[in-house]
């Protein structure tokens, strides 16, 4: 579904990324591991259209997205989350997730304005949506509360539903278990399951090991910028050079 | 939503009644400069408070609008309606042209930017003398008229403008709770979320810089009307810094915030007339004392202070019991 082809990204001297090449199946939950500053965040920087890569080529479904910037990778169903949260601190959850549901409305700035019929029926479909997505990752009654004032695990779970909000075909997050204890690690991973059962194709970086041999179908390992290593998790356990890359870095 | 349709009624009803209370006098003309400037004030909080983008320069566009205006009336004779009509397009085609190259920066860059751009217009206003009748400035603009209502004393002026401030201030308030109001907020928020989200936030920026430069050139037009005299000294750097002031003084993101930093900044010169020179430092002042006391502005910052300090009474209180 997602094809990465000889995807290289350079910044001045550093190579973060070089000649990655990786496919991602439909329906699947893929994980992207490998120690700190390996490039795993720098690949979802490329994918999302953060970065204009150096060289090489991204497909969705055969169709290139190369170069793509997000606001053009939303509506074909390309999203993220952020290892660093990116919330909009100052507006409430439920508006956050509204935020989330914007391509799936097209008032312009004169039917706002006016408020013109259509524009009145859309925005009480959003909010319908938005709070479904609320209840669906279970933070539906912080609606009513400022972001930025969420603990930080809640906030990671808003993040989601803010993803979630657009249908994504598919969903990449970056360490979304970073910070979370480890009922709300477990709590996580259900949610990624019921994503997962609701067709979403699901793509994580995460350092939690466990959470990723338990939950993904396939792994890739990403070690000084290159391929180390791809398969299921099994596989991955037992790959020599990915138990050296680790216990090196250990 | 019920209570902002109360909320916009009562100010609605108050600006009906007020010149009623005043009889006329010389407060009515201070009215009138206070609706034009909650006009400018509401339109740069749609950039500056919503889309978090800083305009240094935006007595420029009220320069455009009312010099457009001015000129097309007194010097080409065209119908003032008709001027005024042209004067918006120039505002918001000059906004479009300059805004698509000069948003892309960010923080001080888009300042200097945007200053730059106040200044340059502002020389244009002085040297263009042929057009503009430079330093000594633009007379004989004709008043707006309504059929045989010519619009030529401090009330009737009141009403014409006070009738445009609130279409300004309503439409603003229903953007403000549109998708197009969270889209700019989430802009300021964090523009690298917005975007994964689906907003083009280049394109919104622009957008929105031009739909307030629209709503200041018209501002600009009826402040040509009313005045029927116009000099570039009223479009320089100090007003565009005034305006800045009035929307952190009223709060950034609120629409009657705006209404409240023009009221304020109108009426206070008004009142310490001995300050005149030093508007500017004054300016200077509040801004720096509000951004850092009270960074959400009055509007907001004033209840929450009652809240802190009712709340420490209630602590107090507890304590002693
Ligand atoms: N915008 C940038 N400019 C310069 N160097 C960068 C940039 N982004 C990433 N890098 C470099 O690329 C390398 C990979 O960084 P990246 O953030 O992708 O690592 P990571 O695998 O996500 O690590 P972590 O597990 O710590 O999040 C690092 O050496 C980093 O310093
Ligand atoms: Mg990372």
């Amino acid at each position: 579904m997602l094809r990465l082809e000889g995807i290289t990204q350079v910044f001045g001297g550093i190579r973060a990324l070089e000649d990655v090449s990786f496919t991602v199946n439909g329906g699947s939950i893929t994980g992207v591991i490998g120690p700190n500053g390996a490039g795993k965040t720098t690949l979802f920087n490329v994918i999302s259209g953060l970065y204009t890569l150096t060289s090489g080529n991204v497909y969705l479904d055969d169709r290139t997205i190369t170069g793509f910037p997000p606001e053009k990778l939303a509506p074909l169903g390309v999203v993220r989350t952020f290892q660093n949260i990116e919330l909009f601190g100052q507006m409430t959850v439920l508006e956050n997730v509204m935020v989330g549901l914007h391509t799936k409305s097209t008032s312009g700035i004169i039917a706002c304005a006016f408020k013109l019929p259509g524009h009145l029926r859309e925005e009480r479909i959003i909010r319908e949506r938005a709070r479904h997505w609320l209840d669906f990752t279970g933070i539906g009654e912080l609606a009513g509360t400022v972001a930025g004032s969420l603990p930080f695990g809640k906030g990671r779970l808003l993040e989601i539903a803010r993803a979630l909000a657009l249908e994504p075909r598919i969903i990449l997050m970056d360490e979304p278990a970073a910070g979370l204890n480890s009922r709300e690690t477990a709590d996580l991973a259900g949610l990624i399951g019921r994503i997962r059962e609701a067709g979403i194709t699901v793509v994580l970086v995460e350092h939690d090991m466990e959470l990723v041999m338990d939950i993904c179908d396939d792994i890739l390992v990403l070690n000084l910028g290159r391929k180390l290593a791809e398969g299921t998790p099994r596989e991955i356990q037992e790959n020599p050079a990915v138990i050296a890359a680790y216990l090196g870095e250990g | 939503m019920k209570r902002e349709i109360v909320k916009f009624l009562i100010l609605a009803l108050l600006v009906l009644v007020v010149p009623l209370l005043l009889k006329g006098g010389y407060l009515m003309n201070v009215l009138v400069f206070v609706g034009i400037n909650t006009m400018l004030a509401v339109a740069l909080n749609l950039l500056l408070g919503f889309a978090g983008q800083i305009s240094l320069g935006h007595a420029a566009f009220f320069g455009i609008g009312a010099y457009c205006s001015g000129i097309l009336t007194a010097t080409f004779g065209l119908n003032p309606w008709h001027a005024m009509a042209v004067a918006a397009c120039a505002g918001t085609v000059l906004a479009f042209v300059v805004g698509f190259p000069i948003l892309k920066l960010k923080g001080h860059y888009l300042a200097m930017a945007t200053l730059g751009l106040g200044i340059i217009v502002y020389i244009v206003f002085n040297e263009a003398v042929n057009l503009t009748g430079g330093p000594s400035g633009l007379s004989g603009i004709p008043n707006l008229s309504v059929g045989k209502t010519v619009f030529d004393s401090d009330t009737k002026n009141y009403y014409l403008i006070w009738g445009f401030t609130l279409a300004t201030i309503l439409l603003s308030l229903n953007l403000a709770h549109s998708r197009i109001g969270r889209a700019l907020r989430a802009i300021h928020d964090s523009e690298v979320a917005a975007r994964v989200m689906g907003v083009n936030a280049r394109l919104l920026k622009v957008r929105i810089f031009a739909l307030s430069a629209f709503i200041s050139a018209v501002a600009g037009s009826l402040y040509a009307h009313t005045m029927t005299f116009l000099s570039p000294a009223s479009f320089g750097f100090n007003f565009s810094v005034e305006l800045v002031t009035m929307v952190v003084i009223g709060g950034l993101g609120s629409i009657y915030g705006s209404l409240f930093g023009a009221v304020l900044l109108t009426l206070l010169p008004e009142m310490l007339r001995t300050f005149q020179d030093y508007d500017i430092v004054v300016y200077g002042l509040i801004l720096i004392l509000m951004t850092m006391f009270m960074p959400g502005g009055l509007v907001r910052g004033i209840p929450a202070m009652i809240g802190a300090v009712s709340a420490r009474r209630g602590n107090g209180g507890n304590e002693h019991a």
